[in-house]
C-alpha cells in the first residue's frame, strides 16, 4: 500500500502500460519535457524517449487524426488533452473517425486508443476551461467513455482503457488530482464496464460520476441525518451505461436521482432517465429525479459558479423531497 | 478562362521503362477509367447510390504514384477513392460490390463510395471529409517510423501516400500535417491531386497562393509540381519522392497538375466549368498519352492494347455481376463492427 496522488495514479497507469506493452505512447502537448499540464507524464520522456513521449504542436484535430492513423496501424496511442475543451478541435477525428471508422470500414479496422485528460468545472477558470463535455460525446457510435473519480479506480481504469480495443474517451476532473488514496501496491485493473456501488442503501438509488461522487458522499451524513438510507452508484462507464447495477438496485430501492455535473439538457442524466423508463419503469415508485448543472456557460464569479453545478445540500433536499412525498 | 498553369516538361524519352512496366501501368489506367465509366452507368441504372465521385481524368496520379510504391506501403484517400483503391491492389469485385451495397464489398456495404478500406492492402480509407485522412495517413507514417526508431524494427521501412484535392490545401489539417511531418521526418508522399476546382470553387477564387508545391518551401520540404496527365512525369516525382521516404529523408509535397474528365459527383450538373476549359485538358488524356508513347517507344502494338482493353472490360462486366449476385448485409448484423471483435 502506498498513499497516491490521483494524478500520479494516472502516471503509474501509463507507466506500467508503457512497460508491457511497447506499441503504447504517449501524445499531446507539454506532455514530454514538461511533464504534462497536471504532471500526468512528469519523467516518462527521460525513461522513453522523445517518440514514446511525443511532445505535439498546437494542432489539435491533426495530432489526434495522427493517433487515429496509428492506432489503425497497429500502435496504442494516448492521447493528451491538456484540457478536454481543447478536445472541441478534435470533434471530427474522435466522432467521425476514432468513433465511427471501424464500423463504416466494415471491420477492416480498429482502433485502440485512449484519449484523455482533464474535464469538468474548474475553480473560477472561466467557461472556456470549464466544460462539461461529456454529453457532447455520448451519442458517437463506437466510443467508450469512462470517468474516473478516485485515486484507485483512476489507476484500474486507465489500465484497462489503455489495453481496450476500442477508443475509449477518458474523463479526469481538473479538481480532483490531487486526492489522496493508499493504493495496493501489486498490479489490478477495473473493468471500464462496471459501474461503483460505493456506498449500499435501500432507500434510494442515487446515480453519480466524477466529482459529483465526492459530492454525493458528502450529502450522504445529511442524509443519514434525516433518517433515509441511500444507495450511491458511481457509474464510471458513460457509454455504455451499466443497466445490470443499477436495475439491480432500482429493483431495490424502487426510487432514483441522478447528480450530475453536465448540463441538463441532453445530459447524461437526460439519456438515463429515458432508459430507466424503458426498462425499468414498473420498479419505480417515483419519477426519476436529476440534478444537473445550468444549462449556461460556466461564469467566473465564483458566486455563480458555484450556482451553476450542483451543491452538496441540494442532494440532501432532493432525497428529502422525493422520501417526503411518498409518505 | 484563367490563363492555365505551364505545365512543367518532362522528357518522356528519359523515363526508363520496359514492356512490362509499361503495361503494368497502362492496365492499371484502363481499368481505373472503365470502373469509372460503368460506376456511372450503373449509378444512372439505380444499382448504386449516394454521392458517386468519378476519377476519369485523373488516373494518371494514382497510378504513377501508387505503383511506384510497394504492396505494403500504406495508400490514404478521400471520397474519389475507387481508383485509388484499385491501384492500391483492392479488387475490382470488391469495390464494385462496395458500390452496390453488398457483404462482399471491402468494407462489407457499410461504407460506400467515399468510404473504401481494406486493412489487407493497406488502404487506410476512404474519407469523405475534406481533409480529415491527411492525420490518419500522417498516423501510419509515423507508426513506421516509431517501429523503426523507437522499436528497433529495421524492417519498418513503409512509405505512405496521402492523396487529396486543391480544395482540401486551404484547410488547416494540410498545413497542420505539413508542419509535423518535417517535424518528425516522416516517410509520407503529400500528393495534391490539383485539378482546378473543388465542386464549383475554381482554385484562384479560394488559394492566395496558387501554386500549391511552393507551400512546401515554407515548412523546409521539398515541393515538386508536375504534369499531372502524364504517368511517367508522375512516377518520376514519385519514384524519388519515396526512395527519400524510405531512406528516412522525409516527406515530400507532390503537387499533380490534372483535371476530372466528368462532373465533381454524378449528382452535379458541372455548369460552370467552360467547354474550352474542358476541350484543352481532354486533348491531353493520361491514357491516350501513354497509349501513344508505347506504341511509339514499340513496347507494345496496338493489337496488344486493344487485347488489355477487352480483357479489361471483360474483368468489370465480372465484377458487376459479382456485385449484382452477392448478398446483403443480414439484418442481424446490423450492430456488427460498431466495436472490436476479439
Ligand atoms: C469538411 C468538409 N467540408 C465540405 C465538404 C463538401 N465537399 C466535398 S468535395 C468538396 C470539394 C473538394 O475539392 P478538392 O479538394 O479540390 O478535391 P476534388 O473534389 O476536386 O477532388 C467539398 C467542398 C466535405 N466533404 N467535407
Ligand atoms: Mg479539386
Amino acid at each position: 500500500m502506498a498513499e497516491t496522488l490521483l494524478f500520479n495514479a494516472l502516471r503509474e497507469a501509463v507507466d506500467e502500460e508503457m512497460g508491457r506493452d511497447e506499441t503504447v505512447f504517449v501524445l499531446g502537448e507539454d506532455v514530454g519535457h514538461y511533464g504534462g499540464s497536471y504532471k500526468v507524464t512528469k519523467g516518462l520522456y527521460e525513461k522513453y524517449g522523445p517518440l514514446r513521449v511525443l511532445d505535439t504542436p498546437i494542432a489539435e484535430n491533426s495530432f489526434t487524426g495522427m493517433a487515429v492513423g496509428a492506432a489503425m496501424t497497429g500502435l496504442r496511442p494516448i492521447v493528451e488533452g491538456m484540457n478536454m475543451g481543447f478536445l472541441l478541435l478534435a470533434f471530427n477525428q474522435i466522432a467521425n473517425n476514432a468513433g465511427m471508422l471501424p464500423y463504416t470500414s466494415g471491420g477492416n479496422y480498429h482502433i485502440p486508443m485512449v484519449i484523455r485528460g482533464p474535464g469538468g468545472v474548474g475553480r473560477q477558470l472561466g467557461a472556456e476551461h470549464s466544460q462539461r463535455l461529456e454529453a457532447y460525446f455520448q451519442a458517437v457510435p463506437g466510443l467508450k467513455i469512462v470517468a474516473c473519480s478516485t485515486p484507485y479506480n483512476a489507476k484500474g481504469l486507465l489500465k484497462s482503457a489503455i489495453r481496450d480495443k476500442n477508443p475509449v474517451l477518458f474523463f479526469e476532473h481538473v479538481l480532483l488530482y490531487n486526492l489522496k488514496e493508499d493504493l495496493p501496491s501489486d498490479e489490478y485493473l477495473v473493468p471500464l464496464d462496471k459501474a461503483d456501488v460505493v456506498r449500499s442503501g435501500k432507500d434510494v438509488t442515487i446515480l453519480t460520476y466524477s466529482r459529483m461522487r465526492h459530492h454525493v458522499l458528502q450529502a450522504v451524513k445529511g442524509i443519514e441525518a434525516q433518517g433515509f438510507d441511500p444507495e450511491v452508484i458511481d457509474l464510471i462507464s458513460l457509454k455504455p451505461i451499466d443497466y445490470d447495477t443499477i436495475g439491480a438496485s432500482i429493483r431495490k430501492t424502487h426510487r432514483v436521482i441522478i447528480v450530475e455535473e453536465c448540463m441538463r439538457t441532453g445530459g447524461i442524466a437526460a439519456e438515463i432517465i429515458a432508459s430507466i423508463n424503458d426498462r425499468f419503469f414498473d420498479e419505480l415508485d417515483a419519477p426519476v429525479m436529476r440534478l444537473s448543472s445550468q444549462d449556461i456557460p460556466t461564469p467566473y464569479n465564483g458566486r455563480l459558479e458555484s450556482l451553476t453545478i450542483v451543491q452538496p445540500k441540494q442532494i440532501v433536499e432532493a432525497v428529502e423531497k422525493m422520501m417526503m412525498a411518498q409518505v | 478562362m484563367v490563363q492555365e498553369r505551364t505545365l512543367p516538361t518532362f522528357q518522356a524519352i528519359s523515363a526508363k521503362l520496359d514492356k512490362q512496366e509499361g503495361l503494368r501501368l497502362y492496365e492499371d489506367m484502363v481499368l481505373g477509367r472503365y470502373f469509372e465509366d460503368k460506376c456511372a452507368e450503373m449509378y444512372y441504372r439505380g444499382k448504386m447510390f449516394g454521392f458517386v465521385h468519378l476519377y476519369n481524368g485523373q488516373e494518371a496520379v494514382s497510378t504513377g504514384v501508387i505503383k511506384s510504391m510497394r504492396s505494403d506501403d500504406y495508400v490514404c484517400s478521400t471520397y474519389r477513392d475507387h481508383v485509388h483503391a484499385l491501384s492500391a491492389g483492392v479488387s475490382a469485385n470488391a469495390v464494385m460490390a462496395e458500390l452496390f451495397g453488398k457483404e462482399t464489398g471491402c468494407s462489407k456495404g457499410r461504407g460506400g463510395s467515399m468510404h473504401m478500406f481494406s486493412k489487407e492492402h493497406n488502404l487506410l480509407g476512404g474519407f469523405a471529409f475534406i481533409g480529415e485522412g491527411i492525420p490518419v495517413a500522417l498516423g501510419a507514417a509515423f507508426q513506421s517510423r516509431y517501429r523503426r526508431d523507437a522499436l528497433g524494427d529495421t524492417s519498418a521501412d513503409q512509405v505512405t501516400a496521402a492523396f487529396f484535392g486543391d480544395g482540401t490545401t486551404n484547410n488547416g489539417q494540410f498545413f497542420e500535417c505539413l508542419n509535423m511531418a518535417v517535424l518528425w521526418k516522416l516517410p509520407i508522399l503529400f500528393v495534391v491531386e490539383n485539378n482546378k476546382w473543388a465542386i464549383g470553387m475554381a482554385h484562384e477564387r479560394a488559394s492566395s497562393q496558387t501554386e500549391i508545391y511552393r507551400k512546401a518551401s515554407v515548412f523546409g520540404m521539398p515541393g515538386y509540381e508536375v504534369d499531372g496527365m502524364d504517368v511517367l512525369a508522375v512516377r518520376e516525382v514519385a519514384q524519388a519522392a519515396v526512395a527519400r521516404a524510405r531512406a528516412g529523408e522525409g516527406p515530400t509535397l507532390i503537387e499533380c497538375l490534372t483535371y476530372r474528365f466528368r462532373g465533381h459527383s454524378l449528382a452535379d450538373p458541372d455548369e460552370l466549368r467552360s467547354q474550352a476549359e474542358k476541350d484543352e485538358w481532354q486533348a491531353r488524356d493520361p491514357l491516350v498519352r501513354l497509349e501513344a508513347y508505347l506504341i511509339e517507344q514499340n513496347l507494345a502494338d496496338d493489337a496488344e492494347l486493344k487485347a488489355i482493353k477487352k480483357r479489361l472490360e471483360a474483368h468489370i462486366e465480372d465484377a458487376v455481376k459479382f456485385a449484382e449476385s452477392s448478398p446483403e448485409p443480414s439484418p442481424d448484423e446490423l450492430h456488427r463492427y460498431i466495436f472490436a471483435e476479439d
